[in-house]
């Protein structure tokens, strides 16, 4: 076959590149009309938040001491105190950090160092499925089995508890804790274990002195996404809790953490209680803040 | 046969018939040498050859591949080396340097110390020992011992890498195994690394795979040359270069390799 000669033609065509252009800065105003209404939403969700819930505060003298350190939430009676619930919601966060993180860790170590192949297939996708897990099904899960259990086997007149929504919480922070501490082990370069393995260290000497050192900020940082996934839970937290008025004591008592007594009160709330319930909102935002805080300084730190 | 009478001193390590399959694919075929107690051998030829992978077979670091099968014998010290279980222990008399400095992300006392305490080697004062002797015995001790406890990863490329030397001969080996040390590293860092290969064979035996033919002269008593997975060649060094009894290893020697 003899292909015709091809015609030597300046391929570029004048009259289109206007159109170009004008398609070219339409689509990056679009792009950042996108990006801004994300810092918009949380301008709005944050200002509306603070500004309901300083008004008791600035406006009705109500005193911003007694509303963290008071013990007493009475709305009825005008006590607005949420000691009982920072100390839930820290207990719950704590406990739940003290079972999730060395079985999220030990999982994140299996998969990406001593799993074969066969098995990492089957034991990641069903991690990363829990993850997908609506909140609401673990409380179901957490009602339907974990409280009935405490109940039966501890004794307790009352199954819901501290203990109940730090198991609940527990799992619900492993998925985060696996993906992000599997990748970060993952990322330990080679030649660190064949350092290791070349001087004569066993591999599981190898996995704890030389791979989870070295991905150390990595880990850090699945450990605070857990702690943040904990801390904001709502709706599986509700429904294992007990929601008593509580500072608790023991694991067995019923709690009510901050994010449930916005839940639950919200619907109802008015005038001084529902700003109260605003307010409740800045400490617990202010929580994650912290939180985000210390997320981007160690993530910074392993950077460098 | 003819490679036998070549040896005129003990032979350390006594490889027969070894050939290496990476699952389907033949990495070494039926390679046998003698390497010698107290002398440096290296092993030469163009990369993908085999080097590395003969060179991981004497301290076992293909295990950790997948797939991995290896046949035929490698005798150290009198000890069929995979017939005989403990990796650690053979771990722990051979050290290995690798192609690019790989300190783990601590100090350079931690570092240099980290063989001895998988070892079970606790001793602060018996640490503090071994971990001088052995930055001493890699030519480095003076200029890191204001800072030993600084992290090994602020040293230069050279540095690090007479450092990771210093880490391997503090287990006290007998065999040390260097895979392309200076490859990473600038020409004054070389010329460090192959002075402190002189001084270093008067105590050990030393393997090293290098792809700089120069290097191998300057550095060997004895040289390997590579091809596809056999060994074309292995004579005394001299012989190696100025005479070599094969066309191939003429060519390549002589850089007229295609
Ligand atoms: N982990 C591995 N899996 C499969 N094949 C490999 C592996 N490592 C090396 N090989 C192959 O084995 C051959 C020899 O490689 P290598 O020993 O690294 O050569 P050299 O060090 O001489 O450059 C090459 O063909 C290479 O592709
Ligand atoms: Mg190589």
């Amino acid at each position: 076959m003899t292909s015709a000669p091809i015609e030597k033609q300046n391929i570029g065509n004048g009259k289109s590149n206007k159109r170009k252009y004008m398609l070219e800065s339409l689509s990056s105003k679009l792009f950042l009309f996108c990006a801004l209404l994300s810092v918009l939403s949380l301008l709005l969700i944050v200002g509306f938040v603070f500004y309901r819930g300083s008004h008791p505060f600035i406006a009705g003298g109500y005193s911003f001491f007694d509303f963290i350190f008071g013990v007493d939430w009475v709305p009825s009676e005008d006590k607005f105190g949420i000691f009982p619930m920072i100390v839930a919601s820290i207990y719950a966060t704590i406990g739940a950090l003290i079972i999730g993180v060395p079985i999220g860790l030990f999982t994140a170590i299996f998969l990406s160092e001593i799993a074969p192949k066969r098995v990492r297939k089957i034991i990641s996708p069903a991690v990363q499925l829990l993850a997908g897990i609506p909140s609401v099904l673990y409380g179901v899960f957490g009602l339907a089995i974990i409280v009935p259990f405490l109940q039966n086997y501890l004794g307790l007149v009352k199954g819901q508890s501290l203990l109940a929504v730090i198991l609940v919480l527990a799992i619900m922070m492993l998925p985060t804790i696996v993906t992000v501490a599997e990748t970060a082990i993952r990322a330990v370069p080679k030649t660190y274990r064949e350092g290791s393995l070349a001087l004569g260290a066993s591999e599981i000497g190898t996995i704890f002195k030389v791979v989870v050192p070295a991905a150390k900020s990595g880990i850090m940082a699945a450990i605070v996404l857990g702690l943040g996934r904990a801390i904001g839970e709502t709706m599986a937290v509700i429904l294992v809790a007990g929601n008593s008025l509580i500072t608790p004591t023991s694991l067995t008592d019923s709690v009510r953490p901050l994010t449930t007594n916005i839940a639950l009160e919200m619907g109802y709330a008015a005038g001084v209680h529902q700003e109260m319930l605003f307010a409740t909102g800045i400490v617990l935002f202010s929580f994650i803040l912290i939180l985000n805080f210390v997320l981007a300084k160690i993530s910074a730190r392993g950077a460098n | 046969m003819s490679l036998m009478k070549q040896s005129e001193g003990t032979a350390k390590i006594n490889v027969k018939d070894l050939n290496l399959y990476y699952g389907d694919k033949q990495a070494l075929f039926d390679v046998s040498l003698n390497i010698e107690e107290k002398k440096v051998t290296a092993l030469i030829g163009p990369s993908g050859c085999g080097k590395s992978t003969f060179l991981r077979t004497l301290n076992r670091m293909n295990d950790l591949i997948d797939g991995v099968k290896i046949n035929g014998d490698i005798v150290i010290d009198n000890e069929d080396i995979y017939k005989s279980s403990d990796v650690i222990k053979l771990r722990t008399k051979i050290g290995m340097v690798f192609q690019k400095p790989n300190l783990f992300p601590m100090s350079i006392y931690d570092n240099v110390a980290y063989g001895p305490r998988a070892q079970g080697i606790k001793n602060k004062k018996v640490l503090n020992e071994i971990v001088e002797e052995s930055l001493r015995g890699a030519a480095i001790w003076d200029e890191v011992k204001d800072r030993l406890k600084s992290s090994a990863l602020g040293l230069s490329g050279g540095q690090q890498q007479r450092v990771c030397i210093a880490r391997a001969i503090a287990m006290k080996p007998d065999i040390i195994l260097m895979d392309e040390p200076t490859s990473a590293l600038d020409p004054i860092s070389t010329l460090k690394v192959e002075e402190l290969i002189a001084q270093l064979k008067k105590e050990y035996t030393i393997v090293i795979v290098t792809h700089n033919m120069q290097q191998a002269a300057r550095v060997s008593d004895k040289t390997a040359f590579f091809l596809n997975g056999e060994i074309v060649e292995y004579d005394v060094t001299n012989n190696v270069f100025s005479n070599p009894k094969d066309q191939r290893t003429e060519d390549y020697v002589t850089g007229r390799f295609g």
